[in-house]
């Protein structure tokens, strides 16, 4: 067994997040913010648009450099690797991007196949079938393979992107507004795949939504950002009953009501 | 990869008991990364006839989606082989929920064929697609001149600060590159020619190949392949990434017609720029033939300048500087058309920046070589 997984036993958490302190140019996204993801878990960040979300998941991600602080993912530390360092922990974790970002040049199949191609040494016919299968696990018609990015629709693009996410069967996975954009019915598609993903394939998952029903349907815990803090973390029936002003707007907002009955509802 | 991490299986056949029955005993790690070794050997154990088939998974450490479908793949390549049972057995719990996750969605998952274009279908897709591209053009040009037209009519419509910036980008900070340029193509052509005319004792005559190359027919031409490679360029860039942005469609629904705000003002504002970045680039050409003239044929700036004005006429400067709005209007409409016919993808925002690029250089020297015949028509 590696050192990475020892230490993740260890430490009991995939995402170990401390005194976390980021900035973009001059200003000040993250101040003092810790946080830990435990394995098996569907996490996710919420907060007000601007509140640094994203930001957070940049840098958990390693696109972004904090300032200070530390960013452990599967025990290892993720501030300052560089790229050749970075690479075996990369092959471990799938990014789903907010707008798909698939390669534009290459088809929908190609998309996730280039992945598997990359790093894996299967032979071509496989990697094919693989990739068919990915795509049909995340709820394309088979045809969609064929198509470019830009032949699909915002939500066939979202499901690509996914697809393209799960190509390596990555331990964790990251999602940057999973349902945002899409119509209810391919939204609550996405819920279902992402908690089928986690039962099934025992993925954690660590997202960025503003979706309420989302988060009622799926997540195990949430950690509620504000002006670069996190004002709470806990599970959404836990965060519901928790004092903090914004965080009651947020819950008890007519949107946050309707989906909390909702839930309720289902129970 | 230590062993571990490597997929493994072991085969027995056919007892005396049990004929023709085949077990195949897995064990290690089935996952993306450790199942690349057994592909191969699986694939050709599972061509086999065999008629009862037991796959023993109780030794699986790890299964992921891709080591799922490999089993998946095995038990149905068997099953229609003619096998009669296929079991997978000791498989653990969460594994089993994997497996039958995947067999469930195995049916829609058919690898994705690309449909392949026949020699003669793509033959007629370029013809037609060039058919459809010249139209295009064509009514990009019509629209042009029509938008043109109507700011005629009525000036307060034409837009001068977008027309200011491109004379800014465009036309003044080309002047230092559009300057070095020129200068050391005035330096070479003086440089080629000082050694032929030394040999008759003819240096003087230096002037007049530096002044009428420079003025009639290089710098006009420098300039305007510059101003298409540097402009013209950023221009279909710009456009491209606009339209696959839908910013043109936003524009469009504001009621701000593209053509009105995006083209024009380059139009115009390159119909202003090129004529003066060519005067620009006559005089640093030369002054550049006249510092080698100096240099390598001892005739010193005074001679040079006395000489230049019996040796170029005014009609010399003027065939060159005329060529320089036509070769504008050329530059401007073949960089924003390109843009306009972006679509989709990065990719091809960037392979029409290259087609604005190549075709309007082409342009560019067709109409050169137009331009030539005329004054040759007209004795000028």
């Amino acid at each position: 067994m590696s050192t990475a997984n020892r230490n993740q036993q260890q430490s009991g958490s995939v995402i170990d997040i401390r005194h976390l302190h980021t900035r973009y140019g001059k200003a000040v996204v993250h101040e003092d913010a810790s946080l830990s993801v435990r394995p098996g878990e569907i996490f996710s960040l919420v907060g007000a648009s601007g509140c640094g979300k994203s930001t957070l998941l940049r840098a958990v991600i390693m696109l972004l450099q904090p300032v200070s602080g530390s960013i452990k993912v599967f025990g290892q530390e993720v501030v300052g690797l560089s790229d050749e360092e970075a690479l075996p922990l990369r092959r471990r974790y799938g990014v789903m991007f907010e707008r798909g970002a698939l390669f534009s040049s290459l088809t929908v199949a190609e998309n996730v196949s280039m992945v598997l191609r990359e790093h894996t040494q299967l032979s071509k016919a496989l990697i094919d079938e693989v990739v068919a299968l990915k795509i049909a696990l995340t709820g394309l018609p088979a045809d969609a393979g064929a198509k470019y990015p830009n032949e699909l629709s915002g939500g066939m693009r979202k499901r690509a992107s996914l697809a393209r996410a799960i190509a390596l069967d990555p331990e964790l996975l990251f999602l940057d507004e999973p349902t945002a954009g899409l119509d209810p019915l391919s939204a609550s598609g996405i819920d279902e795949l992402v908690k089928s993903l986690r039962d099934v394939l025992g993925l954690t998952i660590m997202m960025v939504t503003h979706d309420l029903d989302l988060l009622w349907r799926t997540a195990d815990r949430v950690a509620v950002l504000d002006k670069g803090q996190i004002l709470g973390t806990g599970s959404m029936t836990e965060l519901s009953k928790m004092d903090h002003p914004l965080v009651r707007e947020y819950f008890y907002g007519p949107r946050g009501r309707a989906a909390r009955e909702q839930a309720w509802k289902r129970k | 990869m230590t062993a571990r991490q490597v997929a493994r299986f072991e085969i027995e056949t056919g007892t005396a008991a049990v004929p023709a029955s085949v077990n195949i005993r897995c064990t290690g790690a089935w996952t993306v990364q450790g199942i690349a070794p057994v592909e191969q050997p699986l694939t050709a154990v599972a061509q086999t006839d065999a008629v009862d088939c037991v796959i023993d998974a109780s030794a699986i450490s790890a299964l992921d989606t891709a080591g799922a479908w490999l089993l998946h793949r095995t038990v149905r390549t068997l099953e229609q082989r003619g096998a009669r049972t296929v079991r997978i057995i000791g498989l653990r719990p969460e594994f089993n929920t994997l497996l039958q996750l995947i067999t469930a969605h195995a049916a829609t998952a058919e690898p994705a064929v690309l449909p392949k274009v026949s020699l003669l279908a793509g033959i007629g897709a370029q013809t037609w697609y060039s058919l459809i591209h010249l139209t295009g053009m064509l009514a990009f040009i019509g629209e042009s001149a029509i938008v043109f037209l109507r700011s005629l009519l009525h000036p307060r419509r034409i837009r001068w600060l977008p027309i200011l910036h491109n004379l800014q980008t465009a036309g003044f900070e080309a002047l230092p590159i559009t300057g070095l340029l020129s200068f050391l193509m005035g330096v070479v052509i003086a440089y080629q020619g000082a050694d032929q005319l030394q040999q008759f004792g003819a240096n003087i005559f230096v002037v007049d190949l530096v002044g009428l190359a420079m003025l009639r027919e290089l710098s006009p031409l420098l300039t305007a392949i510059i101003v298409a490679g540097r402009s013209g360029s950023a221009w279909a860039a710009q456009i491209g990434t606009m339209k696959i942005g839908e910013e043109i469609d936003a524009l469009r629904t504001i009621g701000v017609g593209p053509q009105e705000l995006l083209v024009q003002p380059k139009i115009l504002a390159l119909i202003i720029a090129l004529p003066l970045l060519t005067v620009f680039a006559d005089i640093t050409g030369v002054i550049g033939g006249m510092v080698m003239a100096s240099n390598m044929l001892d005739i010193s700036f005074q001679l040079f300048i006395d000489r230049l004005e019996v040796a170029v006429s005014l009609s010399s400067f003027l065939t060159g500087v005329s060529k320089a709005p036509v070769f504008a209007v050329i530059i401007a409409l073949v960089g924003c058309f390109q843009g306009f016919q972006a679509s989709g993808s990065a990719d091809s925002v960037g392979r029409q920046t290259t087609v604005s690029v190549v075709h309007s250089i082409f342009l560019v020297i067709v109409a050169d070589a137009l331009f030539s015949i005329v004054f040759n028509w007209l004795e000028l």
